[in-house]
C-alpha cells in the first residue's frame, strides 16, 4: 500500500470515527437541524426534517430553497473532508445551485455529496438533494472549496482538529 | 392602496424563513438595502468567527426575491430556478447588508444579482449572487 493511500485512509478512518464532531459544531447546520447520516471516501450523506420555520413560500409550506443551499454547501465541505489526505481548513469558493422541483411540505429532504476532484488548492464537488432517491432530485449542486493550510486557517470542525492533533506531525 | 414597499414588507412578515433569519429592509422608491442583523447561529466556523456560505447566501437569494417583487406586480414570490454565489472574503459575524439588479424581467424569467457587505463599505463584497427567477404566476 502506498504511503498516500494509507494516509487518505487514516483520515477516513478519523472522520469517520469522529463523524458525529464534523456537523455538531456549526451553528447554522444545528440551527437549520442538518443531521450527517454517513460519510464514505469522497462521499457524504445528510437529512434536514421539515420544519414549519423554515418554510419560504407561506401559502404552499414549501421549505425556502436556500435551506437546500445551505445544506448542499456544508455537505458539500463535509464530503471533502473524507477525501483528502491531510487535515485541511476550506472555505467555498463558490457553488451553482439548480432548483429542478419544490420540496413536498412535511417530508425529510435528503442530501449526498461527492467530492469527484482535489488538487492542492481546489476541491470539486457535486451534490444532491431528494426526498426518496436520486431519480427524482429536489436539487443539485456543483461546487468548489479552497483549500487552506490548516495552521494558518482554523478549520472550525471539531472531527478535523482531532485529525490534526493525531496526523498533524506528519508530512 | 398600500405602497409596494408595504406590501413587500407584509410578504416578509408572513414567510417563515424571512422571520427566522430576521431580514429588514429599507425602500427607498425601486431601490432597497436589506440588512441581516448578526444571530450567533448564523456562523458555520466558530474559531474564525465568520459567518456559514450558507447564511449568507440564503439572506442573498431572499433579497434577490425582495427585490424582483418590490419593482414589479406580482402576487407570488418569484421562484428560483438556478444561482451562483461567489464567496468573495470571509463574512466576518456581523450584520451583513445586501441590494440586488435585476437585469431582466420579462414575463416568465428575471435574471438578477445581489451582493453582500459588511460595516459602511458597499463596494468592498463579501459574497455575491446570480440567480435566475420564474416569475409566470401560473409557472
Amino acid at each position: 500500500m502506498s504511503e498516500e493511500k494509507q494516509r487518505q485512509d487514516m483520515m477516513l478512518k478519523l472522520m469517520q470515527q469522529n463523524a458525529r464532531r464534523i456537523m455538531s459544531t456549526v451553528p447554522w447546520a444545528q440551527a437549520l437541524g442538518f443531521e450527517l447520516t454517513g460519510i464514505e471516501k469522497g462521499r457524504a450523506f445528510a437529512k434536514v426534517g421539515w420544519r414549519e420555520d423554515l418554510v419560504g413560500d407561506p401559502d404552499t409550506g414549501v421549505i425556502y430553497g436556500g435551506v437546500l443551499t445551505a445544506l448542499l454547501d456544508n455537505l458539500s465541505g463535509v464530503c471533502i473532508n473524507t477525501a483528502l489526505n491531510k487535515p485541511m481548513s476550506m472555505a467555498t469558493l463558490d457553488l451553482r445551485i439548480d432548483y429542478m422541483r419544490p420540496a413536498d411540505k412535511g417530508r425529510d429532504i435528503l442530501a449526498e455529496a461527492e467530492c469527484y476532484h482535489v488538487t492542492r488548492n481546489v476541491a470539486f464537488t457535486h451534490a444532491w438533494a431528494y426526498h426518496e432517491s436520486r431519480d427524482k432530485v429536489i436539487a443539485t449542486a456543483a461546487g468548489t472549496f479552497a483549500l487552506n493550510d490548516i495552521s494558518r486557517w482554523a478549520s472550525g470542525n471539531e472531527a478535523m482538529d482531532i485529525a490534526n492533533k493525531v496526523l498533524g506531525g506528519e508530512k | 392602496m398600500s405602497s409596494r414597499a408595504d406590501q413587500l414588507q407584509a410578504f416578509l412578515d408572513r414567510t417563515p424563513f424571512a422571520r427566522f433569519i430576521g431580514m429588514e429592509f429599507e425602500a427607498d422608491g425601486d431601490t432597497l438595502i436589506a440588512r441581516l442583523p448578526f444571530q450567533d447561529k448564523f456562523i458555520g466556523n466558530r474559531a474564525i468567527n465568520a459567518l456559514h456560505g450558507g447564511a449568507t447566501g440564503a439572506f442573498l437569494e431572499l433579497t434577490a426575491v425582495a427585490q424582483v417583487y418590490l419593482q414589479s406586480d406580482l402576487q407570488r414570490p418569484p421562484k428560483p430556478i438556478n444561482l451562483t454565489i461567489d464567496y468573495l472574503r470571509s463574512a466576518k459575524g456581523e450584520d451583513l447588508y445586501a441590494r440586488a439588479i435585476v437585469d431582466k424581467l420579462g414575463r416568465r424569467m428575471a435574471s438578477v444579482r445581489a451582493e453582500a457587505w459588511q460595516g459602511d463599505d458597499p463596494d468592498k463584497i463579501v459574497t455575491a449572487l446570480q440567480a435566475h427567477f420564474l416569475v409566470a404566476e401560473d409557472g
